[in-house]
């Protein structure tokens, strides 16, 4: 049987629901065998593959251009997307930056307490987005795991049923935020 | 009295003159997911969660009294889909971050999210920005947080007395405020019960000092009072 390919990416977060992936212990022995794993956070393959792959789990918000060109080539690249986690699924934590004005936040985060050379972080780093989306609002997206970060046990489920062809049941405690 | 008949989900049961159709449900063993609704307080029907169908037509099972040969129908698709549609709503138009909330674990608008099958908000995220009010001593109110359901003003009018709590403003810019709008802590009305916080479902209304998802609260406490004001 042919490997399915995965991949995973990690925007706005804190890379916790990467590591939830990583704890679901020895599943990860089994996975191993029945997987190609691709562009991930976990290889540190920078370029998304261009043959495309079959499963996408997608960690974090939608915060900066960067993010919101990835998705968009995740998308066009998976046949399944999954929400990863609360922030991916709702925003969460780094949505509560909006409503603010994301220049103004540079300027008094990294402008004005430390920086010796007066130089903002504007070349060769992503742009800001004015307003940080979750995942859904940017693509569509299949399945969505919730959490902070989802349970490895909720992560293994998932992604076992999709190896095996199967649509993951996610209900009742599966939906739990937080 | 006369018993009424009355059929909910195809099955015919008692039902006493007077009651509702969520309270002749749980007396049925029947779920019907609720907010707004609590026992001790007065219903109003505002949260919609708990709708159901009658012939045809969507009403609030916690303010909906039952009538003889009443037919309701809790579960049909249409009326999850529906239900589903409210809780994404509620979600969508506060900051529910669950992930650093003193209710985590112990929310039932969290909760509801699980019961109505949420997998995601299908409508923009408004992200609102809410002023949080620390200045009360002991409790603190986190606006981003409030479903509106109104419990804290009813349980401060009805069972505290005091109403302190009330809405102000019209459409998406309502909010609770505590007097004529006062910060809390200057809220002269206000005795310092708790009540509020006890009875409010989500993480809005809290105790200072608790931590994340430290925060359990027990909305029973006013079904307990009435209960006891019964007996003189």
């Amino acid at each position: 049987m042919a490997k399915v390919r995965v991949a995973t990416v990690w925007f706005s977060g804190c890379a916790g629901c990467h590591m939830s992936l990583l704890d679901i212990d020895e599943t990860l022995i089994d996975l191993a065998g029945m997987i190609d794993l691709r562009n991930s956070p976990l290889t540190d393959l920078k370029v998304f593959p261009e043959d495309g792959v079959d499963v996408t789990l997608i960690e974090g918000a939608v915060a900066n251009e960067e993010h919101l060109h990835l998705a968009r080539t995740a998308r066009a690249k998976s046949k399944i997307v999954i929400a990863l986690g609360d922030c991916a699924v709702t925003g969460n934590v780094p949505a509560m930056r909006n409503g603010l004005d994301p220049d103004r936040m540079i300027e008094d985060i990294y402008g004005k307490p430390v920086t010796s050379n007066g130089a903002l972080p504007y070349e060769g780093v992503p742009r800001l987005l004015t307003r940080v989306s979750p995942l859904a609002e940017v693509i569509p997206v299949d399945y969505f795991l919730h959490g902070c970060p989802p349970p490895a046990g909720l992560i293994a489920k998932a992604v076992l049923a999709l190896v095996d062809g199967k649509t993951p049941e996610l209900v009742g405690p599966d939906l739990k935020f937080g | 009295m006369e018993a009424m008949r009355v059929k909910i989900d195809g099955r015919s049961y008692d039902a006493n003159p007077g009651k509702t159709i969520l309270e002749v449900a749980e007396e049925n063993g029947i779920k019907i997911p609720f907010l707004c609704h609590l026992k001790g307080l007065t219903d109003v029907g505002v949260c919609r969660v708990c709708i159901v169908d009658v012939r045809g037509q969507l009403v609030p099972a916690c303010a909906t009294v039952v009538t003889d040969g009443m037919e309701v129908l809790t579960s049909t698709d249409a009326v999850a889909a529906y239900r589903r549609s409210v809780v994404e709503l509620l979600f969508a138009e506060g900051n529910h971050v669950c992930a650093f909330c003193v209710s985590n674990g112990g929310c039932e608008l969290q909760d509801l999210a699980c019961d109505v099958g949420m997998h995601s908000v299908r409508v923009p995220y408004a992200f609102p920005r809410n002023r949080v009010d620390a200045s009360h001593p002991r409790f603190l109110v986190d606006r981003d947080r409030c479903v509106l359901c109104g419990r804290c003003v009813r349980a401060c009018s009805e069972i505290e007395g005091a109403h302190t709590w009330d809405f102000a403003e019209r459409g998406r810019a309502v909010r609770v405020i505590t007097d004529l709008d006062v910060d809390w802590g200057k809220a002269a009305t206000c005795t310092g019960c708790g009540k509020c916080v006890e009875v409010c479902p989500t993480g809005a209304i809290v105790r200072k000092g608790a931590s994340n998802a430290e925060m359990r609260k027990k909305p029973e406490v006013v079904a307990g009072l009435v209960e006891g004001r019964s007996h003189g």
